[in-house]
């Protein structure tokens, strides 16, 4: 192809949008290669370990559903509190909250039966995580508080709550490790396959089904009714929203909380289906990677259902290679980050060359339609 | 009793990275980007640091290893948000992700993971040593004094140096001038992109010394999860400090010295019985309260979050 082909295919909009993308994914392979190479694996080889070997066997499939199962609670949770332009970056912390919830109820539910202590897990679960979300959202639309950094101050101390637990009350008492006690049998998530004959005995649990359940049901929400709408124009322009009779503040303290309800049923899944147990590594920073999850998936529920599966698959793919290949596992975090860094600029190019487009000749006074900003003074209430 | 002086000499030693860090995220902020890849950058400041100290057998060398580090991951971030105009949310969590990353596969693969790797720390600059002997007074200004180099440097240097900088010198007014109204500065002839990106290497160079301060000086080792939320302080202590270095700075003081009162409390007879991890929480509770008394209505720099673009 000349130059002058590129430009002409550059031209349109489908056009722009695939250029953009080969170059996202050339500097994708090429930093990902170089991290391998450096790690002392062929790429190529790396590439197959990481990305494909994952789906070729039933057994490893079922992993990677199972990995998925906890982003895919947090890309939402973020995913919501972003598209109304609502920065909650306490997800993981709300997480916690929502495991602490779990392990306390299920600790007590010996003898009750599953049908009373699931609802009732998930619900505390969602309660907590909410609870846990409404001091950073009350001083975000009452007082105008950067919830950014309320919400990311809010985590360690989340963890600190969670180990003052385990060396203190909830200590197994049979170990002496900082864990809590089993929970009852009757408060576990049951695996899958007991509902599904088809699938292989595997660790994946109801919580994988509550999750995709819980997307398919904010993908309606948000797309679909009025609600939705409400959310997304807060995230496009509060003073749009607001000049369109839209009550911004009530708008985001709901979305702050469903956020927060989704990402402390995250904890319960994890408690009920995974660990049976609440441990100080409950979450290996679910919360972060919803984050990644969120923005790989352009905050669209499809788009956060397919992200939470490639880095569930990225997930196993990393914890095998390091066997298999020798490659330290932490390169997976490193790929991780990566995606979402070249994701980011690249939508950011795309979004920039179409107004651009659509600006000629340029309007005046029109800022760009940038993603939903967030500065916490353009919806203080003055 | 030494017990104030010693809070007193522990609270300058534990506000020394979040001093270096806020000098930093003060810079990238006054030019109108929120840097969160503050956490990352602190932590691959120590991390890197660190390595460089341990193979060239010099913690100074160790140091410089660190502000390259940061100065890299400055541009990186520069990259993102100024020439491609990025969401700087999102941009800062992801820098983060990747320089954690980065740091724990390269500790990996250079020490095995292992937290057995030591080097000398920096040494300790005590100029009131003779005081100690001048009585109980004297001994409790020696202890105060008692403080690593970067201690010094960092209140003594670096805080009156980035301060004048930034308010009485071109690159300063610059600096300011990008963050409030890109648009006029570009008019008056200022390149916006090359001030930010300019501010955000500057920044991001001071952000990973603070980080390399725990690792050289505190510790002399690198461990993981080392820099534990102490970068997402420092985004606190930059709101608090209403983008200003002294009040940052101050803010810097108050948490560490929370932070330091929690820590002595544990070894002090009648309150051993506070669990731990309450004496842990009570700096980042002391600062989001602080925050909620102080950040109402604050004045946010005009071109925060705002990537420019010109037309």
């Amino acid at each position: 192809m000349t130059t002058l082909d590129v430009r002409r295919v550059a031209q349109n909009r489908l056009g722009r949008a695939g250029v953009i993308a080969l170059g996202a994914i050339v500097t994708i392979l090429a930093v990902t290669s170089s991290a391998f190479v450096i790690a002392g694996a062929n790429p190529i080889d790396a590439a197959y370990a990481y990305f494909v070997q994952p789906l070729t066997r039933e057994f490893t499939l079922l992993e990677v559903l199972n990995k998925a199962t906890p982003i895919l609670f947090t890309g939402t949770a973020v995913a919501i509190a972003f598209r109304a332009g609502y920065w909650n970056i306490g997800v993981e912390g709300q997480l916690l909250m929502g495991a602490i919830a779990a392990a306390g109820i299920g600790q007590l539910a010996h003898g009750w039966p599953t049908l009373l202590v699931l609802p009732l897990m998930i619900a505390s679960g969602a309660l907590a995580g909410a609870a846990w979300a409404l001091v950073p959202a009350l001083l975000r639309v009452r007082m105008g508080i950067d919830e950014v950094v309320t919400t990311l101050l809010l985590n360690p101390v989340a963890l600190l709550i969670v180990q003052a637990l385990l060396h203190g009350p909830w200590k197994d008492p049979e170990t002496g490790f900082p864990e809590s006690p089993r929970i009852a049998e009757t408060a576990e998530l049951p695996p899958l396959s007991d509902f599904i004959p088809l699938i292989g005995r595997s660790r994946l649990h109801l919580g994988f089904a509550i999750a995709i359940l819980l997307i398919v049901v904010a993908w309606y929400v948000l797309s679909r009714t009025s609600t939705g709408l409400r959310v997304r124009a807060v995230g496009l322009s509060p003073h749009g929203a607001r000049f369109a009779g839209i009550r911004v503040e009530r708008t985001l303290l709901r979305v702050a909380l469903v956020s927060g309800a989704v990402a402390g049923i995250a904890g319960v899944s994890e408690v009920a289906g995974i660990q049976f147990r609440l441990t100080e590594g409950v979450s290996p920073g679910f919360g972060y990677t919803g984050i990644v999850v969120a923005m790989l998936g352009g905050l669209t529920m499809p788009g956060v259902l397919l992200a939470g599966l490639l880095l569930g698959d990225l997930s196993v793919g990393a914890s095998s290679a390091v066997r298999s290949l020798q490659i330290p596992s932490q390169l997976g975090d490193v790929v991780q980050g990566t995606l979402l860094l070249v994701v980011v600029g690249a939508v950011a190019i795309y979004r920039w060359r179409a107004h651009r487009e659509e600006e000629r000749p340029p309007d005046e006074g029109e800022p760009p339609p940038d993603e939903p900003e967030g500065a916490p003074s353009e919806t203080s209430p003055t | 009793m030494t017990f104030f002086a010693d809070i007193i000499a522990a609270t300058f030693r534990n506000a020394t990275p979040l001093v270096y860090g806020t000098v930093g995220e003060t810079y990238t902020e006054r030019a109108g980007v929120l840097n969160l890849g503050i956490e990352g950058t602190m932590y691959a400041g120590a991390f890197f640091g660190f390595a460089a100290a341990w193979y060239s057998g010099d913690p100074w060398i160790g140091l410089l290893g660190a502000i390259v580090v940061g100065l890299l991951a400055g541009a990186l971030m520069a990259l993102l948000t100024v020439t491609l105009g990025a969401n700087q949310h999102v941009s800062g969590l992801g820098l983060t992700i990747v320089l954690i990353g980065v740091s724990e596969f390269a500790n990996r693969l250079l020490f095995s993971g292992s937290t057995l790797a030591r080097i000398d720390p920096m040494p300790l600059w005590d100029p009131l040593a003779g005081l100690a002997a001048a009585g109980s007074l004297g001994e409790q200004l020696a202890t105060i004094a008692n403080q690593y180099g970067l201690t010094y440097v960092g209140f003594l240097l670096v805080v009156p140096a980035a301060w004048w900088v930034l308010m009485k010198t071109p690159l300063g007014l610059s600096i300011r001038a990008v963050g409030e109204n890109p648009e006029a500065a570009d008019v008056a002839g200022i390149d916006v992109f090359r001030i930010r990106y300019i501010a955000l290497m500057i920044g991001g160079a001071f952000m990973a010394v603070g980080g390399a301060f725990i690792t050289l000086a505190m510790l002399g080792t690198f461990t993981l999860d080392i820099i534990a939320g102490r970068g997402w302080v420092v985004i606190a202590l930059v709101i608090f400090g209403r983008w200003r270095i002294f009040r940052g700075v101050l803010g810097a003081l108050v948490f560490a010295a929370v932070y330091s009162l929690g820590l002595r409390l544990r070894i002090t007879p009648g309150f051993e019985d506070i669990p731990n991890e309450i004496m842990l929480a009570l700096p980042y509770v002391v600062v989001i309260i602080a925050l909620a008394l102080s950040g109402r209505n604050v004045p946010y720099p005009g071109a925060y979050l705002k990537p420019y673009r010109r037309t």
